[in-house]
This record gives structure tokens, sequence and C-alpha cells, in this order.
């Protein structure tokens, strides 16, 4: 699982696209596309590849007005699932 | 009911390839290197795909390196917003061409894996030296850093060999391994006595993916597509026909699959000819298999039509000569029976089988071609 001083990091070939025909934010990766929904998109928007999972929670919750703990709970399950299929990358 | 717009598209740039695989997916009657599409036109295919929808575009062949203008290609894919994917054999490629791949915005590799040892693989791709090839060209790729698949067809010679394909992917820094079972179309319509894979064998495949998907999970993703001749069940072709993707082959036909030029009734408009927003929406071979209208009643009235649509058209039309059947692999088939003898039967020959292998496209016959013809198609 990741944890707070974990960096997430889109890794080469993996990037936010805007959907201009379906009027949505994908993630583009090899041979997938994966439609984003609003917390989706907001999440990814904050990796920078620099910020720890800590401190992007942390902006969010600001930016969102809402717990800490229901921002990191959500955005974990998210990043994970993305982490194993190879979407995004840790540093640690 | 109108039909979503395609996500992906696969543009089939030319026929041409080093290589001569057995089981190529390529139809029978390869497109003349004088009909290849020109540089200009691909590029309106691509602008046209990516308005139509298109996100992923998937550059393929043949060898996609036998074009010229590769590099040029790839930069107009990405001036079009689409996302780059080339599929290769790798042969044709080298350090310099990468590195220009790199600057025209090239986002993902597809490496082929014709089998894991060079007496095999180059035995499989019918050329020789081509696996050591690979494995350079590999180097390269994963030194420029492009992210990389390995995509390996699994037949009856080389299953034995599918652990030894994941380490080499994890070796090489693949994020991705595509493992499919080979189908049984075009080229390996000819092959089956030489690669069906036996009853067991696909079985021991389902073992080993699983067991690696376990052990390699969040280091390496494993795409699957299981051997379908022995199942019960047909395979959800192309997720359905006319509902996710496109084909463009080399002189411009646009199709709904690769094997679609199989369905002799079907008819294909031209990316030259008309938009492809058009072609997509009111072409006929696209609204040809849309829907349940077509279908048999043992389809039309089955719980599992919108899972598999009732499996694949081309297979149906190899099989049992109709397009319009249930897939025979589907045990409501009322070939289901006679199919899995066959490929029983097919599995039971020796390894000793001669390949027969994919021939390369022809050349226009002398007297039609003119030498402004010849130069254009390969500029």
């Amino acid at each position: 699982m990741i944890t707070t001083s974990d960096i997430p990091c889109l890794p080469r070939g993996v990037r936010l696209h805007f959907d201009q025909v379906r009027d949505r934010w994908v993630l583009l990766a090899p041979e997938r596309a994966i439609p984003l929904d609003q917390v989706g998109h907001a999440i990814l928007q904050e990796v920078d590849g620099a910020r720890s999972f800590g401190e992007i929670t942390t902006a969010l919750a600001e930016k969102y007005d809402a717990p800490v703990s229901q921002i990191q709970e959500d955005s974990a399950g998210f990043l994970n699932a993305l982490k194993n299929r190879r979407f995004v990358d840790l540093v640690s | 009911m109108t039909p979503e717009p395609p996500i992906a598209m696969l543009a089939e740039l030319t026929h041409r390839c080093p290589l001569a695989c057995p089981y190529c997916s390529n139809p029978l009657e390869l497109a003349m290197i004088e009909s290849e599409l020109d540089t200009k036109t691909w590029a309106r295919g691509f602008d046209e795909a990516a308005r139509l929808g298109v996100l992923q575009l998937h550059l393929s062949g043949g060898e996609p390196a036998s074009r010229r203008d590769l590099v040029a290609l790839v930069a107009s894919a990405r001036d079009a917003g689409l996302y780059t994917n080339l599929i290769t054999s790798g042969i044709g490629l080298n350090e310099a061409k990468l590195a220009q791949l790199d600057e025209a915005g090239l986002d993902h590799v597809q490496l082929s894996l014709q089998g894991t040892t060079p007496e095999l693989a180059d035995d499989i791709g019918g050329y020789r030296g081509g696996f050591t090839r690979k494995m350079q060209v590999a180097r390269w790729i994963s030194e420029i850093g492009f992210p990389l698949t390995l995509n390996v067809v699994l037949h009856r010679r080389n299953l034995h060999q599918l652990p030894r394909a994941f380490e080499i992917a994890q070796e090489l820094g693949a994020r991705r391994i595509e493992v499919a079972t080979v189908q049984f179309h075009g080229w390996a319509l000819k092959n089956r006595d030489a690669l069906m894979p036996t009853k067991e064998q696909a079985k021991e495949a389902i073992r080993l993916v699983n067991k690696a998907r376990k052990e390699l999970k969040g280091t390496l993703v494993i795409d699957f597509v299981p051997a379908d001749y022995h199942d019960q069940l047909p395979k959800r072709c192309m997720g359905g026909w006319g509902t996710t993707g496109l084909n463009i082959a080399p002189d411009g036909q646009v199709l709904p699959c690769h094997a679609a030029q199989t369905i002799p009734h079907l008819t294909f408009d031209r990316v030259q000819e008309k938009p492809l927003s058009e072609i997509w929406y009111s072409g006929a071979a696209f609204n040809a298999y849309r829907g349940d209208a077509w279908m048999p009643d043992t389809c039309k009235t089955c719980d599992r039509k919108e899972i598999d649509f009732g499996g694949c058209r081309c297979q149906a039309m190899a099989l049992t000569g109709d397009p319009n059947a249930t897939d025979p692999v589907c045990a409501k088939s009322p070939f289901h029976l006679e199919v899995k003898e066959q490929a029983q039967q097919h599995a039971a020959h020796g390894n000793d089988v001669p390949l027969t292998y994919r021939v390369p496209p022809r050349k226009s016959a002398p007297q039609q071609q003119t030498p402004g013809t010849a130069r254009r198609a390969n500029a």
C-alpha cells in the first residue's frame, strides 16, 4: 500500500488527456485509455513526481474542504489500483 | 441506435515484412506495395480518426518499419492528438531510427517475440538472425526509455517457452506482456496441423499465466488470450463488431477487424474516398454485425448475447462457411462437436509438420507499373 512519504509519478508513456469528443478526462497509457471521474482527475492532476502522497492529500483536503483521512483512503485505493497496472510508479 | 465512437484504430501501414510467420494475421491476398497509402493520406486519416473519437493508434503492418516515412507518420499522429503505439518485430529499426521516433513523440513500443531461443524464434519467423537482432533492438528501446510491451503468439511449438518469455520481459524492463494463443485466421488456417496447441497445453498456459500474474503483480502486467478451439464459450471478438475499434488496411480499405476481408458479402469503403466518420457510422461493413438483427435464433435468445455477441464472425465464416452463424467454439453451435474433434486431430500431429510460411506481397505486373507509381510507393 502507498504510504504518506511515497512520491507517486506518472511513468513515461502515461499522461492525462482531455477527450474532446466525449467531453471528459482520460488517462492514456500503453494500449489503454482509462476514463476519469472528477475525483480521479483531481488526484492525478496533483501527481507531479515531486510531492509526496501526504503532501498531495493534504492539499486536496484543503482545496475540497474534506477530512484528510477520507481523501487519503479514496486516493490510496485509486493510486494502488493504477500502480498494480503499472500506470503509476512510486518513489520512496 | 447510434454506435459509440471508436476508441482504437489499427493502421496497417504496409503488408511488407522481413518475417514470414506462419500465423500472420494479414490476409492471404496481401496489398501490393504500389497500392499503399502515401504519407499525406495517412496523416489525414489520423486527423479524421482523432476527431471521430479515437484515442489509441496502433501502427502496425506487416512490419511498420518497412515504411520509410514511419517517423513522419508518428509525428503526424501525435500532432493529431493520438497516443501512438508501434507494433514491430524490431527488424528494420536501428539506434538512429529509434532516436528519431523518440523525437517525433512515439509513446510506446510493442515488440513481438516468436520464441525465447534463436533456434525456435528464427524458425517460426522464417528469418535467420532475427532473434539476436531483435534482442539488440530491445536493448536500444530500453536505453531510450520507451515503455515496452512484449507480445508473444503461443502455439504448440513454443508454448513450453512461456515461463522464459516472462523472464525476458522482466530482463528488458517491459511493463506489460501480451500472451495470445494463436488465432486461426488468414495464414494460421493453413498451419493448424503445425500450430494447434493440445488441450493439455491450453490448460497449462492458463496455469502459467495465473501463477505469473500472482508472482509479478505490480511489476509485469499480463494480458492473455486463451486458446478458444478447445473451449465451450466463444471469445468477445473485437469487444463487439463496430463498437470500439477499426482498422485501416495498407490500401486504405477501412475494416471492422483485421480478418473482415474473409467475409465475402462485405464491401469496404476507402479512407481516401469517404470521411472516416461516415464510414464508421454508416458503412455497410460496420453495420453488418452491429446489434442483434443479424443473429441466428440461438444467439438472439441467448443470455450471453451482450457478453460475446455470438463470437467471432470471421471464425464462423472460416469453420461453417456462414459468417452469420453462431461461432462454432460455442457449445450451442451445431458445429461445436465437429470443431472440437478437428482441433484434437490438428493438435495430435508431431512438431515435424512443415510450416507454411507467409509469402511477401506481390509486386504489380511490370507492364502495369510506371516509374512514377513505383517511386511514389517507395517514397
